[in-house]
């Protein structure tokens, strides 16, 4: 359906390029994952299948891409519309129209179909993806997961045969995303759909694949799944617990690690060294750092917190989970004085964050926001670090080691809009800390992260805490908040459902527990590290 | 009863083009009268009607917020009026102290004698035009403003699609602005506020085009401009068409409207054969752009009975109004000397026939019905 016939892209200005010597066959009815690293080519690749590489970004491709017999030299996007149905990482940067039944008709008006037909396959369409009873809503009031599911549905009623997706869960919650995969899962099992999809959360997403295609140093190597993941530089927490106890083949999903995990729960059931309960220091112990007591604050259309309460002492690291709309973002928000709660009051020792300026609130509170792009809006990274120098009254230079130590190859000379998630986020990151806030707030931090990444992130995190600095981390990754936290907040419509030690919390959710605790529980381990320092202590 | 139940017209919102012509006939009566029943029984009208038809949603507010800015505008005529207009032949209601102006200001004064015709002449002509306004205010509260884009004709599709994305990215600009602000704000950064602009001006211009490029190959994907079988030349033909018909059309009724435009060799050359020709140009436009079968509508809006007895009620409202007036029936509110005006039968009735789109038109959809928009979000249940 899809074949690579030693491709290669190199993009304009680019010392070298994206993706050298490609060859790849894709056939009818096939789920391929794409994986790499942050920045490795991933996005190049999906892009081009449908020919917005090179038709729209510009650039150099030698050899020739062809789906289902157009080679997307000859025929620009528009051309393959009819066959490959592409969705971008951002949905709501490609809506068109404003209301979802429009949106869903929009690629068919384009093509010029029969207004009867269009009906047809816009009720189809409706049903296959769930979208029936929001089909008048206007697009902007639809939640991320809806969003996403439009966003397919509205290239699906032009009935490709072939599907491209660029990360179409990293902005979800792990419900909605289970909502979006169970869609594609649906569409490759029963439309027989040839579906191409990136994920960072091989977690979610790897069980589902029929092969998975590794980018990594701008070549392609394509795999069986449970073979890929013994090589691939980026795995699920199941897969590393797995190669950890040499379990062959390399279980996949939570249900056949278990069966593969009798003994091993038996042997660390037998160690002493079972972790301690909770990460860390207990709450409340410490004075609170800061608090914020019975806040409310009203958006115009929703109450974004109800009579909420959280306070956070130094050293904690607390993970504010929930769905999307829960209140995580206007929590972070109101603790950083940046919203002002209508009721109910917010103290940084004995001041209201909102009215710190200057350095004073540079040195007292720093947020990354959801999209670390906000942050930054100079030329290059070297100036955002010389900028955040001065203004968090540091000695030069101070930005720039941090990012030094989050992103060592990174170049600062380019422009933050041409980084990846990834290396944005190390400079956001970057330039938040070089006042040295006595609280950080980070929203999201692992969307569109790699696990190498992660891994720096998880470990600056954990030094910031033992030196004292408070964290709150609003995500929905599960596995983040089971390496850091130590205490795990739960929001739901504003209001907090649960507040307790990580470790309880996340044990007693199913859908919150990181998938090393639902293979090995009872037992109380979290993360695979301290299954290996538990192994490790074992005779 | 049952019968009549049954004979109500299924719930469905009504082509867009319907409540546009049916309210542009009404602004142009208004533009031909200044006597204040005529005028107030003229909103009356579209006010009952935007009551029972308008369409739920943040838009259905337009036609006050319109009437709103029309009272403004009267009140800003009567100000203005009587402070800049020259004293007329009326009685003297007040002196204001007048200010002497430089000679090179010769032809221009202010304050001195305000009388009464001219306070109540603008305050005439500013209700004319608030009515217009109202009309304009109407049409947006029964018509939702991204349905009308969908009638625009397949010539015009391009500028369409570009208003759309205006719509669009605009307020995503403004949203961009806070974004930037806000992150001024948790840096730290103070600068002063011209420099400020400066810095804040860039990212949110990048933003904009940034958004505007993953747009635009989003709607390259989804086959957007794959025309087929059209030289450009036809394509080219045809918007020169339209936009020449539609100037035509404008500058026409320009005429028509104003009543005062010259003559050219006898004729009104301004007025309805401008409209004519404007009109011919858009449709030989539309039809030449109809051979482009490159695009099609999804459930297009069709023109019915109910689409033709709307109109029919607005173009009866018109040219009872164009009938009395050509009659010579005095539609003029009386300034000089400013008596009580009277009510003018004929014209009067026939602007009652504007109500008759009420009974004409199929009643609004509620939760349920086609192409309808609830809400945006759910309420907050009271507490």
């Amino acid at each position: 359906m899809i074949s690579f016939r030693a491709v290669s892209v190199t993009y304009p200005d680019a010392a070298a390029p994206a993706l050298v010597a490609v060859d790849l066959e894709i056939v009818e009815g096939e789920l391929a994952l794409v994986v790499g690293s942050t920045g490795s080519g991933k996005s190049t690749l999906l892009r081009c299948v449908n020919g917005l590489v090179p038709h729209f970004t510009g650039g150099r491709l030698d050899g020739h891409v062809t789906v289902a017999g157009r080679d997307t030299r000859t025929h620009r996007p528009r051309d393959l519309a009819d066959v490959v149905g592409y969705v971008d990482q951002d949905p709501s940067a490609g809506f068109v129209t404003d209301v979802v039944e429009d949106e869903l008709a929009y690629a068919m008006e384009s093509l010029g179909l029969a207004p009867s037909l269009m009906r047809r396959r816009v009720e189809e369409t409706l049903d296959l993806l769930g979208l029936a009873d929001i089909r008048y809503r206007p697009l902007r009031t639809l939640s991320a997961g809806q969003k996403q599911r439009v966003a397919i549905g509205s290239v699906l009623t032009a009935h490709p045969s072939v599907l491209v997706m660029d990360e179409p869960t990293s902005a979800l919650d792990p419900q909605a995303a289970e909502e979006v995969l169970a869609a594609v899962q649906r569409l490759v099992h029963d439309l027989g759909m040839t579906v191409l999809m990136s994920e960072h959360r091989l977690e979610r997403a790897v069980q589902y694949a029929d092969r998975v295609l590794v980018v990594d140093g701008s070549t392609v190597i394509d795999h069986q799944p449970a073979q890929a993941m013994a090589h691939s530089p980026v795995i699920p927490p199941v897969v590393a617990l797995g190669r950890l106890a040499g379990w062959d083949p390399l279980p996949l999903t939570v249900r056949d690690a278990r069966r593969d995990a009798e003994p091993l729960r038996r042997r660390l059931a037998g160690g002493t060294a079972l972790p301690p309960a909770g990460n860390g220091g207990s709450p409340a112990v410490r004075p609170a750092v800061v608090s914020a007591r019975e806040v409310t604050v009203r958006h115009p259309e929703v109450v974004a917190l109800r009579r909420a309460s959280l306070s956070v002492a130094p050293g904690e690291v607390v993970a504010l989970m929930g769905r999307n709309g829960a209140g995580k973002t206007t929590m972070l928000r109101v603790l950083a004085g940046v919203d002002r709660p209508e009721s109910g009051r917010v103290r940084m020792g004995t001041r209201d964050p909102a009215g710190l300026r200057g350095g004073e609130r540079v040195r007292a509170v720093g947020l990354v926001p959801q999209n670390p792009r906000d942050l930054l809006w100079t030329e290059s990274v070297a100036q955002e670090c010389r900028d955040a120098d001065r203004d968090a009254e540091t000695s030069a230079g101070t930005s720039a080691g941090l990012l030094a130590r989050l992103q060592p190859e990174l170049d600062v000379d380019l422009h933050p809009g041409d980084l990846s998630e990834g290396q944005r986020l190390a400079v956001a990151l970057a330039v938040v800390l070089a006042g040295d806030p006595a609280v950080l707030l980070l929203d999201e931090p692992t969307r569109g992260l790699d696990y190498a990444t992660k891994r720096r992130l998880v470990s600056l995190l954990r030094d910031r805490a033992a030196s004292g600095t408070a964290v709150v981390l609003a995500t929905h990754d599960v596995e983040l908040a089971a390496e850091v936290a130590t205490r795990v907040v739960i929001l739901a419509e504003g209001e907090v459902v649960a507040d307790g030690p990580a470790r309880e919390s996340v044990m007693a959710s199913p859908v919150f527990a990181p998938q090393v605790a639902k293979v090995l529980a009872p037992l109380p381990f979290l993360t695979v590290e301290e299954v290996s320092a538990c192994l490790a202590g074992l005779p | 009863m049952a019968e009549a139940r049954l004979r109500q017209p299924l719930p469905r919102l009504l082509h867009p083009g319907a409540w546009w012509l049916w309210a542009s006939s009404l602004a142009v009566a208004a533009s031909r009268t200044t006597n204040p029943w005529l005028l107030l029984a003229l909103l009356g009208v579209v006010g009952i009607v935007v009551a029972e038809r308008r369409v739920p949603g943040p838009w259905s507010r337009a036609f006050l917020v319109f009437v709103q800015v029309g009272m403004v505008v009267v009140g800003i005529r009567m100000v203005l009026a009587a402070v800049l207009a020259g004293p007329g032949a009326g009685p003297v209601l007040l002196t204001l102290p007048s200010i002497a102006l430089p000679d090179w200001l010769a032809g221009v004064r202010v304050g001195g004698p305000v009388t009464a015709d001219t306070v109540l002449e603008a305050c005439y002509e500013g209700l004319r035009l608030a009515v217009i306004l109202g009309c304009i205010g109407a049409a947006n509260a029964l018509v939702l403003p991204s349905r009308l884009l969908r009638v625009v004709p397949a010539a015009l599709y391009e500028i369409g699609v570009a208003v759309v994305v205006i719509l669009t990215v605009l307020p995503m600009l403004v949203a961009d602005l806070g974004r930037v602000r806000e992150a001024r704000l948790l840096r730290g950064r103070r600068s002063r506020p011209a420099r400020a602009a400066a810095e804040m001006t860039l990212p949110v211009l990048n933003g904009a085009l940034d958004r505007a490029v993953t747009l635009a190959a989003a709607m390259d994907s989804r086959g957007y401009g794959r025309t087929t079988g059209v030289s450009a030349g036809t394509r080219r033909l045809t918007t020169t068409l339209v936009l020449a018909g539609l100037v035509g059309v404008g500058v026409g009724l320009y005429g028509v409207l104003d009543g005062g435009t010259p003559d050219v060799a006898g004729l009104p050359v301004l007025g309805w054969p401008m409209v004519l020709l404007g009109c011919t140009l858009a449709v030989a436009a539309t039809l030449l752009a109809g051979r482009r079968i490159g695009r099609t509508v999804y459930r297009p809006d069709r023109w019915r009975a109910a689409e033709w007895a709307v109109l029919g009620s607005g173009l009866a409202c018109l040219s009872a109004i164009l009938v009395s007036a050509a009659l010579g029936v005095d539609l003029e509110g009386p300034t000089s000397p400013p008596t009580w005006p009277t009510l003018p039968l004929v014209p009067a009735l026939g602007v009652l026939l504007g109500l008759l789109a009420l009974p004409a038109s199929p009643p609004v959809p509620l939760a349920a019905g086609p192409r309808q928009l609830p809400s945006a979000r759910p309420r907050e249940p009271a507490r």
